[in-house]
């Protein structure tokens, strides 16, 4: 595999509502911003890929409305994954393996505020014959598995909360998230549940957002990166989608890719996981094995802004950020799409 | 590139108005058991799927990849889904391909659907789009104007669009998976309804449920499973913006760039003289003209000439959409990947009754959004 790197990366703050911008006008200044943080013109961007879905925009094509901001003119090779921006950092990745080109645009958005139920618009992702039809939501399936994680008895509600509340509080130094402060665990755990047995602080805030990322091959990053960040490994697996079907206590996807990148080949400095849900982190954490000493999600995670299709790529970002501040030499990124932590990417970033 | 990409298996399904027969899961996975027969393998020998549709409001099922994992194998694989609006199938492909080109994958199942009886694409097609008039009524709605300026500017006669209609659906006769398969003549089409002025009801493509899928082979692995290999010679895609000025919708400077990359990859200087049969994605009739010119096999007015001379014919000298094309079978999201697999059936001779004789060299064409995005592929029956 060739030496690629990520070299740039920006976000917008996570809000509630980003009530007078359209698609467009969330990633045009994400991009803005991500050039001139490494110093190329576009032009020398040799692929763009984005990632997105029209379900949170309600129109079709949505992301043929966004591309515009990636100024594409004169006509540039670009592709599009209705998926986390996550999975375009994974294509992004592919395309410069080939050797064709040597930087590669990525970038996510997504405005969760857009549907009046948000919940439901997530229970179309189910199977349109056997569950959906159900009106079991995003969240019920959530507290299902935290149901299942806590009946194993190797954790409590109590432990769901500590996620939430670490995340929380690391949250307050990350001008970029949305949900953040101390909360009082024992108060927070009289608080009436959302689904049992979660509860509001178990559950990631509704959040509208957008992300960039250049990443590029070893010489250019090289040239303009003191640090770059090295993606050393890289790879994505999917679960059975039926939540009968599999152990929700469990996620097989994670262990296989965790295998399949060597995280554990050397120390982990840092994971950054995209766990929507309290108990998720749980189960991340011991699926891909980690122990005491990675730091585990200093940007506060999905727990404290969710930008839905971003908060992938966001991780991916976060890790990046510390390697090149010289903060960590080596550092794990995680991505989830789905229900119940249905599909995952792991990714390797390494400072040397 | 690091490695060669051949395709070792080809499968499509019938596609028909409304496949009640067949779930989502039931359609997707008669084209991927299809394209796996005819490799030679099953579920467990690929290494990963690559998926691709059109927005996923045609089925009211959102992302819908991840439902789909269960019915595609994919458990414990890497599954990706990719939407690059109607181009999305030829794009699905060159994603699928690129996992083996760069040495990432060995084996790769790639698939692309569209049920559209599941909705109205007529109204899925016709957003609302902020700052913007909603004057639109589907896709013949956004294209019309274009093939009016494009007869304004090249003074085409008006039998040039009904012609292309009747070559199309006439070689759908030869085609068992396409889904109109009723005779038609001039004076029919002539006769037909008009839709969006100068667009015809028979100049018009279907609403269809369908799929396809391909399976992709490093060099090592397609030498050793199959002795019929359509190897990839070259594959681009190109994007341009949505809203401005500059744009020529007619002749896309995105499908101009994207067609010349191309050709340049494979080492093609006259592609009239050098490609011996080509799928291009015409939705409406008149699109042949234009992207005959747009494609750089005509010159720019001299599209609908080579129309009218029948030299798109399938006994032509530059056959163009010989299985019956998009005018005869539409499920939008696997419209772009069945011209890409019917470029590769041309060159593998598999093609039955519209085979072109002798096909060596074939390319595949794909197009989306407002005639913005576009991805293409050459293929062979030697290695490149």
């Amino acid at each position: 595999m060739k030496k690629i790197a990520v070299i740039g990366f920006s976000q917008l703050p996570s809000v509630r509502c980003e009530s007078n911008k359209v698609d467009v006008e969330m990633v045009g200044p994400v991009l803005v911003e991500l050039f001139e943080q490494v110093g190329i013109e576009r032009s020398e961007v040799g692929f763009t890929v984005s990632g997105s879905t029209d379900y949170l925009s309600g129109i079709p094509f949505s992301f043929a409305h966004a591309l515009d901001a990636a100024a594409p003119w004169p006509p540039t090779p670009e592709s599009h994954v209705e998926m986390d921006g996550a999975w375009a950092f994974y294509e992004a990745w592919v395309k410069l393996q080939l050797g064709e080109t040597d930087i590669a645009l990525i970038y996510s958005f997504g405005k969760s505020s857009t549907p009046d139920d948000l919940v439901d618009v997530l229970t179309h992702q189910m199977d349109p014959y056997t569950i959906a039809p159900l009106g079991v939501d995003s969240i019920s399936l959530a507290a299902l598995q935290a149901q299942a994680l806590l009946d194993e008895g190797n954790y409590t509600e109590r432990d769901f909360a500590e996620v939430a509340l670490r995340n929380r509080r690391r949250a307050k130094s990350n001008p970029y998230a949305q949900v953040k402060g101390d909360f009082d665990v024992n108060e927070a755990l009289e608080s009436p549940y959302i689904a049992s047995p979660l509860r509001k602080h178990d559950c990631p805030p509704i959040s509208d957002g957008a992300a960039a990322m250049l990443i590029a091959s070893e010489d250019v990053a090289k040239n303009v990166c003191e640090r770059p960040a090295w993606i050393q490994a890289l790879d994505h697996r999917i679960d059975v989608h039926q939540p009968g079907f599999r152990n929700l206590t469990k996620s097989p996807s994670v262990t296989m890719a965790t295998e399949v990148t060597g995280v554990h080949r050397d120390k982990i400095d840092v994971a950054e996981l995209y766990a929507p849900f309290s108990h998720q982190e749980l189960i991340v954490r011991e699926a891909m094995g980690l122990d005491e000493d990675t730091l585990v999600c200093p940007s506060g995670g999905a727990l404290a802004a969710h930008p839905i299709m971003s908060a992938g790529l966001i991780r991916v970002g976060e890790v990046a950020n510390r390697i090149w501040n010289g903060s960590v030499d080596r550092g794990v990124a995680h991505a989830t799409s789905g229900s119940c932590l249905q599909q995952n990417l792991v990714t390797v970033l390494e400072g040397t | 590139m690091a490695t060669l990409c051949g395709v070792v298996g080809i499968g499509q399904t019938k596609h028909d108005t409304a496949r009640k027969d067949v779930s989502i899961p039931g359609l997707v996975r008669e084209a991927a058991l299809r394209a796996l027969q005819d490799a030679d393998m099953t579920f467990q020998d690929v290494d990963a799927v690559v998926l691709g549709k059109a927005p996923d409001m045609f089925e009211g099922v959102m992302m819908p990849e991840l439902f789909l994992a269960d019915a595609l194998g994919s458990a414990g694989k890497p599954i990706l889904r990719v939407h690059t609006a109607g181009s999305v199938g030829g794009s699905t492909a060159l994603v699928a391909a690129s996992l083996v080109q760069a040495g990432i994958h060995q084996k790769v199942l790639t698939v692309a659907f569209e049920k559209q009886s599941e909705s109205e694409a007529m109204w899925a097609l016709s957003p609302r789009i902020p700052f913007q008039p909603p004057m639109l009524a589907g896709a013949g709605g956004y294209f019309a104007p274009l093939i009016r300026a494009y007869i304004a500017r090249t003074d085409a006669p008006d039998e040039v669009g009904i012609q292309v209609a009747v070559k199309d659906r006439n070689n759908a006769l030869k085609n068992p998976f396409a889904h109109l398969q009723v005779p038609i003549h001039f004076d029919a089409v002539k006769a037909s309804p008009m839709l969006w002025d100068p667009v015809r009801y028979l100049e018009t493509c279907p609403s269809s449920d369908g799929a396809c899928a391909m399976v992709f082979a490093s060099e090592s692995v397609a030498d050793k499973v199959s002795d019929n290999v359509a190897w990839v010679h070259a594959g681009q895609m190109r994007s341009e913006p949505t809203l401005f000025a500059g744009r020529d919708q007619v002749l896309p400077r995105a499908g101009s760039d994207c067609a010349r990359a191309l050709y340049q990859e494979a080492g093609i200087e006259n592609p009239r003289k050098e490609i011996d049969v080509a799928e291009l994605y015409v939705p409406f009739s008149w699109f042949e003209p234009m992207w005959l010119e747009n494609l750089h096999f005509a010159e720019p007015g001299g599209g609908w000439k080579m129309t009218q001379e029948g030299a798109t014919a399938l006994d032509g000298d530059m056959p163009i959409n010989c299985s019956g094309g998009v005018l005869s079978t539409n499920p939008i999201g696997a419209s772009g990947m069945i011209r890409f697999a019917e470029a590769a059936m041309q060159v593998r001779g598999q093609a039955g009754e519209h085979q072109v004789e002798g096909a060596r060299r074939a390319m595949g064409h794909a197009y989306g959004g407002g005639s913005q995005y576009f991805s293409m592929w050459i293929v062979g029956s030697e290695k490149p």
